[in-house]
Order: C-alpha cells, then structure tokens, then sequence
C-alpha cells in the first residue's frame, strides 16, 4: 500500500530565546502513515507531537530530514493536508456555514459548489438548521462538529488531528469519536491523531505511536488488531482494549510515576 | 423573606437612571438657593435654560453648535482613518512598527492640545487648527488599540488559513481586519469622547465661531449661565457623536454575545 505521510530522519532544533542555547525538540522521527490508515501518536508532553505537526502541515521546516506527502516533499502548506485542533478556532463572526467553507473559500473554489459543498458536509453532522448560527449559539461538541465539517471540506488525502476532542466533556466525547471513526472510514481518508487519552489513541486506531520526552523519538509500535474501527464504541468493550492500554502505560513510565505519589502520599499521612 | 422581581434589570437600571436624572435636575434647580450659593457661582437650572434662549435668539447659537459639530466630526472622522491605518500597517509589518514607533511615542507623549497655538499660528482663525488638534488626539487611542488587536490574533487562527494556503492578503482580510473590530470600535468610542475635547481647546485658544468661543466669550463677560451652557452643548455634541459610534458598533459587530457596558 502507498504511503500518504512519512517522515523520514526527521530532527528538529530551536534556538532558545535570548539564548545561544539549542534545544532538541524531535531526533530521528521516522514512520509512514499508510492509505486509509489512522495512526495515533503518543507522548508525554513536550514531547514534539505538535511541533511533528507543524512540519506535517508545511507549517514549520524541520532542522534535518525530510517529510512526504502523498510523495511530494512538504515544502510549505498544501492541499494534500488540512489539521484540526483541540480549539475549535470557528471564527466568531462567520456563521457556521461560512467557517465551513472558509478553506474553499481561500482556495477560490466556486463559490456555488462551496456553498453546497458546506451545506452537505453540516448535513452529514447533524448541523442542518444551523448554518445561519454564529459560533457562540453553538454547544461545545457542535463546534467540533463544524471545525471537522472545515476540516474535511477541502478534501485533504491526510487530516492532522491534535487533542480534536480534549476539551469536550466524556460523553460527547465518545460520540464525537464514533463520528470521526465512521466519517474517516466512509471517505477513505488517512489521519494522524495526536492525543493524550490512551482509550482513544487505541480505540481509534489501527496502529499506536509512542514517543519518548524530549527530543521525541519513537520507541513503540502498537498494531491494534481488534475488529472494525469504524465503530469505536463496540471496540472500547473489547477485553484486549485493557490490554493495549496496559502496555501504552507501560511505555510511558505512567504506572511508575503514579506509585511514586501514592507512596508519599501515604508517608505524609503517616 | 425574599422577594423576587419581575421586571428586568435593564428596565430596573433605565428607571433608576431616571429618577437619579429628576434628582439631579431638582437638586440644580434647587440646591444653590437653598445652600445660598449665589447664581453667578452656581447658576439655577430654570436661568440655564434662559440664557440659552437667549443666546438662540442674540448670539447665533444654532450656527456656533453647527460649526463645532462639524469639526467634532470631521476631526474625529480623520483621526480615526489615519489611526486605523497607521494601526493596521504596524500591525501586519513588524519592520514599521519598530521603524516608526519611536516617532509615534513622542508625538503620543507629548501634550497634544499645546499644539493648538501653533496650529493657529499656521492656520489662523479658521476652523482647520482645529480638526488637526482633534485628528492628533483621536489618532492614538485608535491606533493602539488597533495595533494591540492585530498582535493579539490568536497564532494557531494564523496558521489553520496558512496551512489552507491563504495569501498574506487573505489573512488580512479573513482574519486579522474581523478580529480587530471589537477593539477598533473599542478605540473608536473612546476616539469619540476625544474629539470633543481636541476641538473645544482649539475654539478656545481663538477665533470667533464654535461652541468654545462662546464658552470664553461668557467667561469674558462673567456670564455663569453662558459658561454652563456651551459646558451642555459641547457635551451633547461629544454624546452624539458617541452614540453614533455605539450604532454602527452594533450593527457591524452584530455576531457578539452581549452588548457591553449596559447596552450603551
């Protein structure tokens, strides 16, 4: 299968501010994304998962090595890839319809085909009725919603997700989550997923980055072989989720650390 | 026990403002007999109101209101643009703003009504000394708080249209202009407020026309009431122009939550 995304050899250093100081925010970040593939990366944070990002989306050039998009070097932005935050980042004063078409808009689509264009995509969300409503008037969730519709309107091959649902609350969450599992399915589209929530890295995907702190490297690989991830509310009641999440734990040092404050706390108690 | 109130808080606050109003009024009306403050210290409301007629009827008053509104607004028109402008240029090159900010500062330091006799000197006692005075004083507040808006654009706003491939015209207009016009109009009405004063120290320095003439004109003649009264009219005449601002503001901000500062 072809590759959409890949990194290869990346490293990535900024000068320190003020400083003549360098600091080393990723070394040697090699992996592929393949067609159709959600792949999620892992991290503890400042670990370089969102400077990974940047360079992904040709916002930032990284200090050595090289980054591909559907096989062409990433050299600044381009139509190939479209992100998607933990803010929604709606403009307040565009109706939802009009945030939806903003990247056509910018890329001068016709503006009749990004009209219908924005209207469907709100449809297939759940937004009919609300095209006419500025962002404000909108939940949380309906916000993500519309930020996904954006997303997805200017047809990227790879969408960049970082912490897409981190600041909605848990049940809307999983909702969301079953939305962009059968939306990315359905369009047969490629997606790198940054995220803090285990559940969801596994749950989401077909494969499990771990990068280590900083400068961020890989250090895991996790094939998720549980069945059909269209449909992520029946995978997070699969017995091997538990599992997955174990070894993600493990690799991150996070069950170490956690024992560490419980027995201090048990010492202060004492 | 606890009673709860039916009307709302802007109908409770509107009356509120009003009684305070007929307060006001009674208590200008009548304090100064009764505290034996004499009328040429404190003139009563009712010989306020006197003098105005009076002055409608010998001292052109409709035409000196007419002059000193249009100044008002032709000063605070210009300064305004010019402010945006210089604020918007500054604001998209960085290059400019560390260039010209130093220049920008002094003028900004710099006590800008004491610019009005030299304005007369250049212009003479005409109306122009004027505008510019007020152009000087409305240019700030318009282009700092222009300036601070386009540096306060949220960065990830920036780079979700960049990463669309959006030209650096696009940002502009897409994002940076819309994000800006809550504190343009914020500066704006501040702007307002400003013009006023610029154009009354103008009229004040010299000349024959304007409500500020006629202030120093009563203050010639130890008129109280003449004083009081251009006081009024230049306050109206800065409310006007305020409340025009706050329109367009609602109008163009529509998609805002709330309105601020009481709806005002």
């Amino acid at each position: 299968m072809m590759s959409r995304l890949e990194f290869r050899n990346l490293a990535m250093e900024f000068v320190k501010a003020g400083g003549r100081e360098r600091l080393a925010a990723l070394e040697d970040v090699s992996f592929a994304v393949l067609d159709g593939e959600i792949v999620s990366l892992i991290g503890p944070s400042g670990c370089g998962k969102s400077t990974l990002l940047n360079i992904a989306a040709g916002l930032a050039l990284p200090t050595h090595g090289e980054a591909f998009v559907d096989g062409e070097p990433i050299r600044g932005p381009n139509p190939h890839i479209a992100f998607m935050l933990q803010k929604d980042l709606l403009l307040p004063w565009r109706s939802i319809a009009e945030n939806v078409a903003l990247g056509m808009e910018i890329r001068k689509n016709d503006p009749r085909e990004t009209k219908r264009k924005a209207r469907a995509l709100l449809e297939s969300f759940g937004l009919s009725g609300f095209e006419a409503q500025y962002p404000h008037q909108l939940s949380g969730g309906m916000r993500q919603r519309a930020a996904l519709a954006r997303t997805l309107a200017v047809d990227p091959s790879v969408l960049l997700l970082d912490e897409p649902f981190s600041a909605v609350d848990a049940q809307t969450r999983i909702i969301l989550q079953q939305e962009l599992a059968r939306t990315l399915k359905n369009a047969r589209k490629t997606a790198l997923l940054i995220t803090h929530d285990l559940i969801e890295a596994v749950i989401l995907s077909d494969r499990v980055l771990v990068m280590s702190g900083r400068p961020g490297r890989i250090i895991d690989e996790i094939a998720i072989e549980i069945g059909d991830r269209a449909n992520p509310i029946a995978r997070r009641r699969d017995a091997k989720v538990a599992h997955y999440v174990a070894r993600l734990m493990d690799r991150l040092g996070i069950g170490e650390a956690a024992e560490g404050t419980t027995r201090d706390t048990t010492r202060g108690d004492a | 026990m606890r009673k709860t109130s039916r009307r709302s808080p802007y109908a409770e606050g509107a009356i509120a403002s009003l009684v305070l109003l007929i307060l006001f009024l009674c208590a200008w009306q009548w304090g100064p007999g009764a505290l034996a403050i004499p009328s040429f210290i404190v003139p009563p409301l009712s010989i306020v109101l006197e003098e105005s007629l009076r002055m409608w009827q010998q001292n052109h008053l409709l035409f000196h209101t007419g002059v000193t509104t249009a100044e008002v607004l032709a000063g605070f028109l210009l300064g305004s643009l010019l402010g945006a402008i210089f604020g918007y240029l500054l604001g998209v090159s960085r290059a400019a703003e560390i260039a010209l900010s130093p220049y920008i500062l002094a003028l900004q330091i710099a006590p800008k009504v004491a610019f009005a006799p030299l304005f007369i000197l250049w212009m003479g006692f005409t109306i122009y000394p004027r505008i510019l005075v007020a152009i000087l004083i409305v240019f700030f507040p318009v282009m700092v708080n222009v300036l601070t808006a386009i540096r306060g654009v949220d960065a990830d706003l920036i780079n979700l249209v960049r990463a669309f491939k959006a030209t650096r015209a696009q940002i502009f207009w897409k994002v940076e202009f819309p994000a800006s016009l809550p504190s343009l109009f914020a500066g704006l009405r501040i702007g307002a407020t400003l013009a006023v004063v610029g154009v009354t120290v103008g009229e004040l320095v010299g000349g024959n026309s304007g409500v500020g003439f006629l202030l120093s004109f009563g203050e010639g003649q130890a008129n109280t009431p003449m004083v009081f009264v251009a006081i009024i009219l230049l306050t109206l005449i800065g409310g006007l122009v305020y409340f025009l601002v706050a329109a367009i503001e609602r109008r163009v901000l529509h998609y805002m939550p709330a309105p601020v500062f009481g709806g005002l």
